[in-house]
């Protein structure tokens, strides 16, 4: 077990929050076609609100912070806020699109000892990236960014949403990363809203794509360890917790709301309201997540995928149940390992079963929806 | 020893108690590490202005029943191993504290 594993395990066993996300704000000057954000300012907390936290936070156990948004830097006291954190010993690692870090902010940023920066690049072709934030030079002026953070010797990731619109760039992006001396990571899941507006969802990859990024061993090294047939969950894991929100991490939104995790829109509590230890400590909400073991998951327990499964608890949560499936990481096991999950094969005979009750009910259906059916049907089947 | 050494936390690093142990993560290479009872000692009461001597005699020997002489060496060896991982400060002065804000440790 590693130095980090055993740290987690005791916070976990002390019941200690660990690690957070604060949001700042949910403003930003990009306006992605895939985030899941409201942009609109609907009361943010203010300095002196977040200051309260951040000193709470630490007297909590709080150690990672990510400080994320919207986009931080947007906030007039973002270095004032930074530099309380840090008066605090967080360990800090921000989230940005960096299109307003320069030199100056490079150098702040390395004065008050920020872990790492981790910056939003959907692509290497300005066409491609700036299509995806609907900001012109939006890249250009991002990838500045990142020169003037390593120039400070500052930790750089630079962050991709793997999507319909970048899906043939991600390795050149790979490779501007390499170049630009910044870690890479690719995540390949559009998330709902936070509202519960699945449209975005449009932007997912398909299946066939998903397959063959899951096979790419420039990004996941040995392609045949992390294909591997899934294991089903063994009899001494049942006991087990899905996963850390709720357990070692929570997240707050600008607002003040407590939520499990950023993904986990379950509201806890809000921190204008009441202490951040005591929503910690006493909220029903959290009390009802932390007692959910992996034997309690309804379909996912008796899973051929339940044992290397990376099931979310917040996208289940955002499906309507978070003691049920998540049907996007349903279809990342499929693609990774071409073995469908106990809840893709439910699904499946429920729109088989559907699309009979269609045809038979609705006569007068055109051939090209009928032909949308059978390929969303034969997309979860094949 | 025979020159005072001061000791001060770099402003660099991050840091908690988590239970009994302190971690602490330096912002160099990102490595964190726990730091035992005694390393914890000394690095809370790391102010910059306080000799190494005086901590150990203040702080380390009444807690462990240890010999001065044998501590102080012992403390030395760790001061100089911390900062070689730019957790802690060393220096033959006292040190203007990096960010006075620090002076709050958890």
């Amino acid at each position: 077990m590693s130095l980090m594993e055993e740290i987690g395990e005791r916070a976990h066993r002390l019941a200690v929050p660990f690690s957070a996300q604060l949001d700042l704000t949910y403003r930003c000057n990009e306006d992605c076609v895939h985030c899941y954000l409201d942009h609109q300012d609907h009361g943010e907390m203010t300095t002196a609100e977040i200051k309260q936290l951040l000193k709470e936070m630490a007297d909590a156990g709080v150690f990672f912070l990510t400080l994320s948004g919207g986009e931080i830097f947007l906030r007039k006291d973002f270095f004032e806020i930074l530099e309380c954190a840090r008066a605090l010993t967080f360990c800090i690692k921000l989230k940005t699109n960096a299109v307003l870090i320069r030199e100056a902010q490079a150098a702040r940023l390395r004065d008050l000892g920020v872990e790492s920066i981790q910056i939003s690049i959907y692509s290497h072709r300005p066409e491609v990236h700036d299509a995806i934030t609907k900001i012109s030079g939006s890249l250009q002026r991002s990838i500045k960014a990142i020169r003037f953070l390593r120039s400070q010797g500052l930790k750089v990731i630079m962050a991709n949403v793997l999507m319909t619109e970048n899906m043939h760039d991600y390795r050149d992006t790979h490779r501007l990363a390499e170049e630009l001396g910044a870690e890479y990571t690719l995540d390949p899941t559009v998330t709902p809203m936070m509202n519960g507006d699945r449209g975005v969802l449009n932007l997912n990859v398909g299946e066939t794509d998903l397959h063959r990024v899951f096979r790419d061993e420039s990004l996941v090294g040995d392609a045949a360890e992390f294909c591997a047939p899934p294991r089903p969950l063994g009899e001494d894991n049942m006991d087990s917790t899905p996963c850390s929100a709720g357990h070692t991490a929570c997240y707050i939104s600008p607002y003040g709301e407590f939520y499990p995790c950023v993904q986990f829109p379950l509201s806890c509590g809000n921190v204008r309201q009441q202490s951040f230890i005591d929503i910690w400590r006493n909220s029903e909400q959290l009390n009802e997540v932390r007692s959910i073991r992996l034997r309690d998951l309804s379909s996912c327990s008796q899973c051929a995928h339940g044992g290397s499964c990376t099931r979310c608890p917040g996208l289940a949560f955002l499906e309507g149940n978070m003691r049920g499936p998540s049907t996007a990481d349903c279809e990342r096991s499929f693609a990774r390992t071409g073995i469908p999950s106990a809840n893709l094969l439910s699904q499946k005979e429920k729109t088989s079963s559907a699309r009979l009750v269609q045809i038979q009910l609705v006569p007068a259906i055109t051939g090209n929806r009928l032909s949308e059916v059978g390929n969303a049907a034969s997309a979860v089947a094949s | 020893m025979n020159k005072k050494l001061y000791v001060a936390r770099s402003p660099r690093i991050a840091a908690r108690k988590l239970g009994e142990e302190m971690l602490v993560m330096s912002a160099q290479g990102s490595t964190l590490f726990t730091l035992n009872p005694t390393a914890t000692i000394l690095w809370q009461a790391a102010d910059g202005v306080t000799a190494l001597d005086e901590i150990v005699e203040r702080r380390i020997c009444p807690e462990f029943a240890v010999q001065p002489e044998e501590a102080k060496r012992d403390a030395q060896s760790l001061a100089e191993e911390l900062a070689k991982h730019g957790i802690l400060l060393v220096s033959e002065e006292p040190i203007a504290n990096p960010s006075p804000a620090f002076q709050e440790q958890r």
